[in-house]
């Protein structure tokens, strides 16, 4: 018995040891192998193993990154891992997270999670600026900031552009499957898409956080998104509950290119992201107006390794890693050399031109449409949070 | 009946191992869809191999399992070994009763009571929250109970008269532990550490909870590919997960099979009677 | 791993093992559940009766038992009853017809049971996923015999069939090492007696199996009560029980989410001691666990 149990633990141990040893070999021989299959872009990189590593003062040390899924070019489907350049630029290992909603950021940071760069959404920034829960940092360290175009300057939530630098950015619209959703219903170009009883279970689909959820309920009622009466969260939270639909964030991918449900509200990069995927997907801005943002990368309180963030920050708004990730993650991009870069995938005319930098008619007209999220004050976000809750146990 | 029995026993088989198969098999799919196979492909594990964080989450897991399963057993033992030897019953029950709490708790309860007194222990001394040893302690924590469960019973069916004896002959107290009392419990504790390893391995939600920034394990790691766009790459990831367990599995099955097998008398002799022959012929 | 009641042992002569020793052992031990498992289910019961200014109040588990919050209690307790009935119901015939099975076919079906155990719960449960999606290979199949589309998915059903997917080898274990540890001769002794097949399972193998039952119940049930991802994968969010609503709170991290979220896993607890409480007046007076 006791032989029994000694040679089953050693057979295990053994195996497991194997098994380690050949994950453990092939991991290490990739990375010397430069994995990245990117095409060869312009000579205006200053990226390339150790270029900058000499006399580079955080060489060795680590970056925590957080940010959103599906955001970044990392490599799949032969595009250029970002991350994994910045690496071999600086030699500065990276840790990277994913959050899928700000407000599991702002969890992560109330706990006390320390990262070295966060990329919330312009209202949880406004947030944590009024939380102390991100620093100020000079931008005149960043060599590449005066690629930022002007209009993403002194926006509202960072009106000193002290606290964050703009990563991207989008509005809210549905994406659709046209083999699914009828022509009169697209005819429409409207909210009710989601409210639609022509549907089945499962094949209608919200974001499943209380910002967003609301907020697009709120441009089909044509209310203030940013309203602090509260017979309008009421209006809101009613007008939700007539809604069958599940709550996702990315899993929204899977669903929509598998051709398993017929439509969905979600930021207008990702569903690009889609579209590339599936040829029957096809995309709408709603006529009564949705949801504009701006994901700007911030350094927190708690960061560790400040100068690091710095340099990271720094290195996606060069030029070319600044192309590549927008042509990957499929958003607009507040960077100027983007958009003049030869490189860049989505140039005027366009199908991804039109989504992103051009208005439709309707927003044209009466630009107020276009909401921005503004930080709630403690009372209006305590009637967000019972809703949303609520809503969920039913 | 005997054929109806046989069907049902078939027909559970195949309930419960169906989903993964299908899993397996898309795995090999050339295309990403989940809707048709398109073509077998072996690309999704070569995505696999060059995916360094899969690797670290790997080696993170089994750093996490051995070290939590070896500091709970350790820990675990001596507590069994103590508490056999205590007098006082109501000490012996609470602290029974105590440690027995993360087994009978949900994993969230733990999980979540857990966060918290990070939080405020790292709040109050101004440490990382969380981190490896935040995750580490957690893991020792809901061992702990299954070392102790596995251990106490050889315990209390060992022979106390040989601790006696050895302690007559001379033996100090922490001799006669190693040389007496420590090779008996031995199948107990060994089964207690496979138990605790098994558990941290697997454990998904109190690992997601008290982890620090960064660091993934199998679990954790699945979990976050399964928020975003999930690539096959995943199914690879659990086709090989499956696989392992699989050969470990039949393999200690195998090496018990053959234990047994030499513990059968009539081999034995069978055994015996060729030894003789062969010296005769030699 | 049942304890065994053995003749009394001869005590350790105590003199030669200082009792500071024994001290030693345990105190490490001792320490550990203090800090690590005591302390931070203070912090649930704290939250649950502090509001976030610190007074004390019952509001928050009153608040639990609103209209809401109450309906999901209600939702989860009754699909994990549902999922442990139905696993109970499949597991015990199926232990029966293992038993009967060849020494050597048993091994190996326990074998094959045990292997989707091992395997980790959020791989089953998503392998399941994928099997059930309505345009998944299930739908597939039975679109061979003009069968439309079933949406399994983001239902109950398809909660409870997770629940059965990856908790019934939990039921069948215990059960089955129950049933083939009883003497064979106590069924041959009822047959004798005249009792056929049915009456032989009823009036003896059941009364004997009743603390394997109870082992695969609470093994069952407990998980079921408090999972959240079971139910947020297969009703992709549609669906929330007392796991999801935890977890979700907690993670909100908005002004009394600790103290919400407290009060919600407090009353879980409770539920889970209510119910092993229960199982256990039915239960092995040894107080084993079979594992």
């Amino acid at each position: 018995m006791k032989k029994n149990a000694f040679r089953r633990t050693l057979a295990l141990c053994l195996v497991l040891v194997l098994v380690v040893f050949a994950f453990a070999s092939c991991g290490g021989a990739n990375q010397t192998d430069g994995v990245s299959t990117a095409p060869a872009t312009g000579s205006g990189i200053e990226t390339g193993s150790g270029s900058q590593t000499d006399g580079n003062p955080y060489k060795g040390t680590t970056l925590t990154v957080y940010n959103w899924g599906e955001y970044i070019s990392d490599g799949s489907e032969g595009s250029l891992d970002v991350v994994k350049e910045f690496e071999k630029t600086y030699g500065i290992k990276v840790k990277y997270d994913y959050f899928s909603t700000n407000e599991e950021l702002y969890a992560q940071l109330k706990n006390g999670a320390s990262y070295d760069v966060v990329i919330p959404s312009d209202y949880m920034i406004e947030r944590l600026i009024s939380e102390d829960l991100i620093q100020t940092f000079d931008h005149s360290d960043l060599q590449n900031y005066h690629y930022i175009a002007d209009e993403y300057r002194g926006l509202y939530f960072d009106p000193t552009d002290a606290y964050s630098v703009p990563y991207s950015v989008g509005m809210v619209g549905i994406v659709y499957d046209t083999t699914k959703v009828s022509e009169e219903i697209i005819a429409e170009q409207s909210w009710s898409l989601l409210w639609s009883q022509d549907f089945e279970t499962g094949d209608l689909i919200n974001m499943n956080n209380p910002r967003d959820a609301f907020g697009i309920t709120m441009c089909y009622l044509g209310i203030d998104v940013n309203t602090t009466n509260s017979a309008d969260w009421q209006r809101t939270y009613e007008k939700l509950r007539e809604q069958d639909c599940i709550y996702l964030m990315d899993e929204i991918y899977n669903k929509m290119e598998n051709g398993v449900s017929a439509a969905a509200a979600y930021y207008a990069g990702d569903c690009l992201q889609m579209m590339q995927e599936n040829e029957d997907l096809a995309f709408y801005y709603p006529k009564e107006g949705t949801n504009i943002f701006v994901d700007s990368m911030c350094i927190p309180k708690s960061a560790k390794n400040v100068g690091a963030a710095k340099l990271f920050i720094d290195f996606m708004l060069d030029p070319e890693i600044a192309t590549e990730n927008a042509n990957y993650i499929c958003y607009a991009s507040p960077n100027v050399a983007v958009r003049t870069n030869p490189d860049y995938d989505y140039h005027e005319g366009t199908d991804e031109y039109a989504i992103l930098y051009e208005l439709p008619e309707s927003y044209k007209e009466d630009p107020s449409r276009m909401q921005y999220y503004h930080n709630l004050d403690d009372a209006t976000q305590n009637w967000l949070n019972d809703y949303w809750l609520e809503l969920g146990l039913d | 009946m005997k054929t109806l029995s046989r069907v049902y026993i078939a027909l559970i088989l195949l309930f419960l191992f169906a989903p993964i198969i299908v899993m397996m098999l898309f795995s090999f799919n050339s295309a990403k869809s989940t809707a048709a196979f398109a073509g077998f492909s072996f690309k999704w594990y070569g995505e696999l191999f060059r995916d360094e964080k899969a690797g670290e989450a790997l080696l993170n897991t089994l750093k996490l399992a051995v070290l939590s399963s070896v500091i709970a057993t350790v820990l675990g033992t001596l507590a069994a070994v103590g508490l056999s030897r205590l007098k006082r019953r109501w000490v012996r029950n609470t602290i029974q009763s105590v440690t027995n709490i993360p087994m009978m708790n949900p994993d969230i309860v733990t999980a979540v009571s857990m966060l918290m007194f990070f939080v405020f222990v790292g709040g109050m001394l101004g440490i990382a929250t969380r981190s490896f040893m935040t995750v580490l302690i957690a893991h020792v924590t809901f061992n702990l109970p299954y070392v102790i469960l596995s251990v106490t019973p050889k315990i209390r069916q060992m022979d106390k008269h040989l601790l006696e004896a050895a302690q007559d002959l001379g033996c100090t107290p922490i001799e006669t532990f190693f040389r007496v009392e420590l090779p008996v419990i031995l199948p107990g504790i060994l089964s207690g550490l496979l138990m605790a390893f098994t558990l941290s391995i697997d454990d998904f939600i109190i690992t997601q909870f008290t982890k620090g920034e960064g660091f993934y394990t199998l679990p954790t790691y699945i979990y976050s590919m399964t928020k975003r766009s999930v690539s096959p790459k995943m199914y690879a990831l659990s086709t090989l997960i499956f696989l392992v367990i699989l050969v470990l599995l039949i393999l200690s099955n195998v090496l018990q099979a053959q234990m047994d097998a030499r513990r059968d008398p009539k081999k034995i002799a069978a055994r015996a009677l060729k030894k003789k022959k062969k010296m005769k012929e030699n | 791993m049942t304890g065994q009641t053995l003749a009394p042992a001869p005590r350790v002569r105590q003199s030669r093992k200082p009792a500071i020793v024994r001290a030693v052992t345990v105190a490490p031990h001792g320490l550990w559940c203090l800090l690590f498992i005591l302390a931070p289910l203070v912090f649930v019961v704290y939250y649950t009766f502090t509001d976030p200014d610190g007074a004390f109040t019952t509001a928050n588990l009153a608040n639990v038992f609103s209209a809401s919050y109450f309906a999901v209690l209600k939702r989860s307790v009754l699909l994990a009853l549902e999922s442990t009935a139905i696993c109970l119901f499949l597991a015990y015939p199926l232990a029966l017809a293992i038993a009967k099975l060849k020494p050597r076919n048993q091994s190996l079906v326990i074998l094959l049971l045990m292997l989707p155990m091992w395997i980790n719960l959020l791989i089953r449960t998503y392998s399941l996923k994928l099997l059930l999606e309505v345009n998944g290979p299930l739908n597939d199949f039975l679109g061979l015999f003009g069968i439309k589309p079933i949406r399994f998915l983001n239902s109950e059903f398809a909660i409870v069939l997770g629940m059965v997917y990856n908790y019934l080898p939990y039921m069948i274990l215990p059960i089955y090492s129950v049933i083939a540890k009883i003497d064979p001769r106590l069924k041959e002794a009822a047959q004798d007696l005249g009792c056929n097949g049915f009456q032989t399972i009823f009036r003896v193998v059941l009364p004997l199996s009743v603390s394997g039952i109870v082992s695969g119940i609470t093994m069952v049930f407990v998980p079921s009560i408090s999972t959240f991802f079971i139910s947020k994968s297969l009703s992709d969010g549609r669906i929330r029980l007392i796991g999801d609503v935890i977890e979700q709170r907690i993670s909100l991290h908005n002004v009394a989410s600790y103290e919400i979220g407290s009060a919600l896993s407090f009353v879980l607890m409770i539920l889970i001691i209510v119910s092993m409480l229960i199982t256990n007046r039915f239960g092995d007076k040894d107080g084993g666990v079979v594992l």
